[in-house]
């Protein structure tokens, strides 16, 4: 069922706070791309990931050839934040007048910003950010969906579901029934399922347009 | 669900770099795998303990690595073929096992993986064991994207065999914690029967006993051997060349530097003038074909992590084919074209490449650019910290509070693990830790500071160390702190696993890599057993904890120990698990003003913890608070309320 890609290659970042579920998130939108038949290339740094630091996969995907597994700066054409200044301090890196975003809006304050060394900008600032410097952006409440599912971490899985709702990317709720087969256990897989058409169903079709 | 490891022949997969090594191992028919966790390299270990059953595989965590290598070289020397795996500075702790092995020579195919970090993205040092291929005289093999990664991993076992000597195989994170498509081969059928004999004659490599001696003799046989090695990198199909006939300038690269430079190269759409030879056989250099290469042009740049290695070995090689080849100009560490410190990416690669070829990469407009910069001024950093429910935010609450009542300004030497974030950032653990080098050196160290008083330096030592940190490197220390009477309060923050690399099980766990049962060996035994005095406490406990500390401080002319034991928030037994639901009571807290400073949120610093900034009030954020209750204790208006958590 090879589809064609946006841009060759398609540069996304999955961006997050550790614990949130970041890398997971990488992988199973990888294995639904490689299913489909392209070449993906992911790099990502873990360790020490999930001390509370910002963490960042990025995801390349092509439709022939084997890429940096780093993307070179302002070269995202997609930016998926699981936490929603983390988009922000990725798309100031790797982002340009095309890229397309996509954040949970469930803020997790920096330890700086507990302790009052620095403020933190509201949901309403962020948002101006992202019309700003982004071409398409959408934010949701990714978190209170999951929680109410009873897991917080499943707000990884409820953005990709939304992802498939911007069609930003050939990925469809299929793809990944078919990956998660491979990758969750069969007891996880309802709860899985239910986040992914959630957070499909949160996508309006009225992407902010700059 | 089938694991991903055993994808049949000829399927295409996404691996993980050290899941692509992993993976070439058992298409080589590997029997025996060994090391010691350390990112990056210690997924390569947990995938094949997953596999063990399947593919026949003795998997073990050993104690540290250089018994790791000695376990992998029994089996080679009994015939089997075997691996072991460990991160960058961990060669150095097998070394001088290495030296020998290398020297003896070995039987079976063994490969020895090391996984770098440059950049020291998980690490704290950014060490090159590329050196100890050259030191030791053995070959280098460097995989340059993720099919390579399974493909020289298999590889690399036959050319063991082939020269009868041990093959490093070096990776970096970047490879390791990397993942891209890898077209599996075929696993072998067959398993091998282990057969020891060593009744042969000295020189007999395959019937003789396994011995460095007759040194001079034998060391000139692994020189033999490398040479045996080159004449097969010369004919490799790992080492390619990629452009045109005639480049204005040839890039000689290795390892993940390969795809930085090759995605420059794109980039700057500069195909037609500037070529690649990348080297996957690394040392020693195949001399032959670089001169085939280096004849192409006048102008080299050498792409490498972190130091001038591969720079080097071109450089002398090159000097001496200067007749055939010409005056070559060369950029890289050595002319500062690249800084020697710190990771490359695409960008340094083609920043370095755009001034030499004189292009420019298209940047966007300057009105976004200074949106751009208006956004950045606005970002809070997001420093690292102790998780929520982290044993070792309580442990140093306690520590630091006894030091601060002791009031003689005590010293404590860190070790290696998630609570060495106590020393590397001031604002974490309290700024307790004062000193961090490798593993097991904090007691070291602190053995070595108690023992200046006559010299003037009279403060109370402590050291600290992790669970498999102490059984990894500690033990002699602490055999040389009590032997010698250094007055030392050594801690062990017992956290249940070695859980900064992500809960592989090590000698105090009564469980094996792949999950059978095995005995613990116990560290309260271990200590008491040297002679110390030795005392057990929960760092939850900060009442009991405190009275302990506050004690040993003041008994003088010994060393004393005490074992903090408290499980990983994140352990598996723990994720997800509240032992108590946490609720600030908004009547109880006085918030700004309190004559507390807010201690909860501005000094104990638990990202579960935070500010309400509208009602000026400490708040639980519940989703990520782990319930462990310490800052139950810490709020002096007892307004932080713990109750039970009920079911989970």
């Amino acid at each position: 069922m090879k589809t064609t890609l946006p841009k060759e290659p398609t540069n996304m970042i999955i961006t997050g706070v550790g614990g949130q579920g970041n890398v997971m998130a990488s992988r199973v939108l990888a294995g639904m791309l490689v299913n489909a038949g392209f070449v993906v290339t992911i790099g990502e740094t873990f360790g020490m990931s999930q001390r509370g630091g910002s963490v960042m996969s990025h995801l390349r995907v092509s439709s022939s050839s084997v890429l940096s597994p780093q993307i070179p700066q302002g070269m995202a054409d997609i930016v998926i934040a699981l936490e929603p200044v983390e988009a922000l301090r990725v798309l100031v890196k790797y982002g340009n007048p095309d890229v397309a975003v996509l954040a949970n809006s469930r803020m997790v304050y920096p330890m700086g910003v507990i302790t009052g060394e620095f403020t933190y900008p509201t949901m309403e600032e962020v948002q101006s950010m992202f019309e700003k410097i982004s071409a398409k952006n959408w934010m949701i409440d990714a978190t209170s969906v999951a929680v109410d599912l009873d897991n917080p971490v499943l707000s990884n899985i409820v953005m990709i579901g939304a992802l498939a709702g911007t069609s930003l990317l050939p990925i469809d709720r299929r793809a990944f029934e078919k990956e998660i087969v491979k990758t969750i256990p069969a007891g996880k897989r309802e709860v899985n399922l239910k986040a992914f058409d959630a957070g499909a169903k949160m996508i309006e079709p009225r992407p902010v347009a700059r | 669900m089938m694991n991903k490891l055993l994808s049949p022949a000829k399927t295409e997969v996404l691996f993980m770099g050290n899941e692509a090594i992993a993976r070439g191992a058992l298409e080589a028919g590997v029997s025996v795998v060994s090391g010691y966790p350390g990112t990056p390299s210690s997924e390569v270990i947990e995938r094949l303990s997953e596999v063990a059953h399947e593919r026949n595989l003795y998997v073990e965590w050993s104690t540290n690595e250089k018994v790791a290598l000695e376990v992998a070289a029994a089996a080679s020397f009994s015939g089997l073929r075997s691996m072991c795996v460990m991160k960058q500075n961990g060669v150095n702790v097998a070394s001088d096992f290495l030296l020998h092995l290398s020297s003896s020579g070995t039987r079976g195919g063994i490969v020895l993986v090391e996984c770098e970090d440059p950049g020291a993205l998980s690490s704290v040092n950014e060490g090159e064991s590329r050196y100890f291929a050259r030191m030791l005289e053995i070959p280098l093999l460097e995989p340059a994207n993720f099919q390579e990664a399974k493909d020289l991993t298999k590889w690399a076992f036959e050319l063991s065999e082939k020269i009868r000597n041990v093959v490093m195989l070096r990776s970096v994170t970047r490879m390791s914690h990397a993942s891209g498509n890898v077209i599996c081969g075929k696993l072998p059928q067959k398993f091998r029967t282990a057969r020891f004999i060593s009744d042969g004659p000295v020189m007999d490599p395959l019937r003789g006993p396994v011995v460095s001696t007759p040194v001079v003799i034998k060391h000139g046989l692994q020189q033999k051997k490398l040479e045996t090695a080159v004449a097969l990198f010369e004919q490799s199909p790992f080492n390619e060349y990629y452009g045109p006939k005639r480049p204005e300038l040839l890039i000689v690269t290795s390892s993940a530097c390969f795809l930085y430079s090759r995605e420059a190269v794109e980039i700057l759409s500069l195909q037609k003038r500037v070529g690649i030879l990348k080297l996957s056989c690394t040392w020693p250099l195949p001399v032959k074909l670089l001169k085939k290469y280096l004849r192409l042009t006048d102008k080299v740049m050498i792409v490498e992590e972190v130091l001038p290695f591969l720079e080097e070995n071109v450089k002398v090689a090159a000097m001496d084919m200067i007749r055939d080849t010409g005056i070559k100009t060369f950029y890289g560490k050595m002319d500062k074209t690249f800084p020697s410190a710190g990771e490359l990416n695409p960008e340094i690669v083609m920043k370095a490449l755009g001034r030499m070829m004189k292009v420019r990469p298209r940047s966007p407009h300057a009105g976004y650019l200074r949106e751009v910069q208006k956004v950045a001024s606005k970002i809070a950093p997001r420093a690292q910290t102790f998780c929520p429910g982290c044993p070792h935010r309580a442990s140093f609450w306690n520590i630091n509070t006894a030091l601060k009542l002791d009031g003689r300004e005590g010293i404590v030497c860190g070790d290696i693990g998630c609570y060495a974030m106590a020393s590397l950032w001031p604002e974490i653990g309290f700024h307790t830790v004062r000193t961090l080098h490798s593993m097991g050196s904090g007691t070291g160290l602190a053995s070595g500071f108690a023992k200046l008083s006559a010299f003037g330096l009279d403060k109370p030592v402590m050291a600290v160390c992790g669970d498999s940190t102490f059984y990894h490197a500690v033990i002699p220390a602490l055999i040389n702190a009590q032997h010698n009477k250094a007055d030392i309060t050594f801690i062990v923050l017992d956290n249940a696993g070695t859980a900064m690399t992500g809960f592989q099980p090590h000698p105090g766990i009564n469980e094996s890599a792949i999950g059978e049962p095995l005995p613990s060996v116990d560290i309260e035994a271990i200590c008491k057993a040297i002679g110390a005095r030795v005392a057990v406490s929960d760092p939850f406990d900060l009442e009991e904890t405190n009275r302990i500390l506050t004690s040993f401080m003041a008994e003088r002319g010994s060393m004393k120990v005490l074992i903090l034991r408290q499980a990983c928030a994140l352990s598996p037994e723990k994720k997800g698990k509240k032992q108590y639901r946490m609720k600030v009571d908004e009547e109880l807290c006085l918030g700004d003003q309190c004559g507390c400073n807010r201690l909860c949120t501005r000094i104990f610093r638990c990202p579960a913890l935070t500010w309400d900034r509208k009602k000026k009030k400490a708040v639980i954020d519940d989703v990520i608070c782990a319930g462990c209750g310490v800052c139950h204790f810490i709020c002096p208006q007892k307004a932080i309320i713990k109750t039970e958590a009920a079911g989970k």
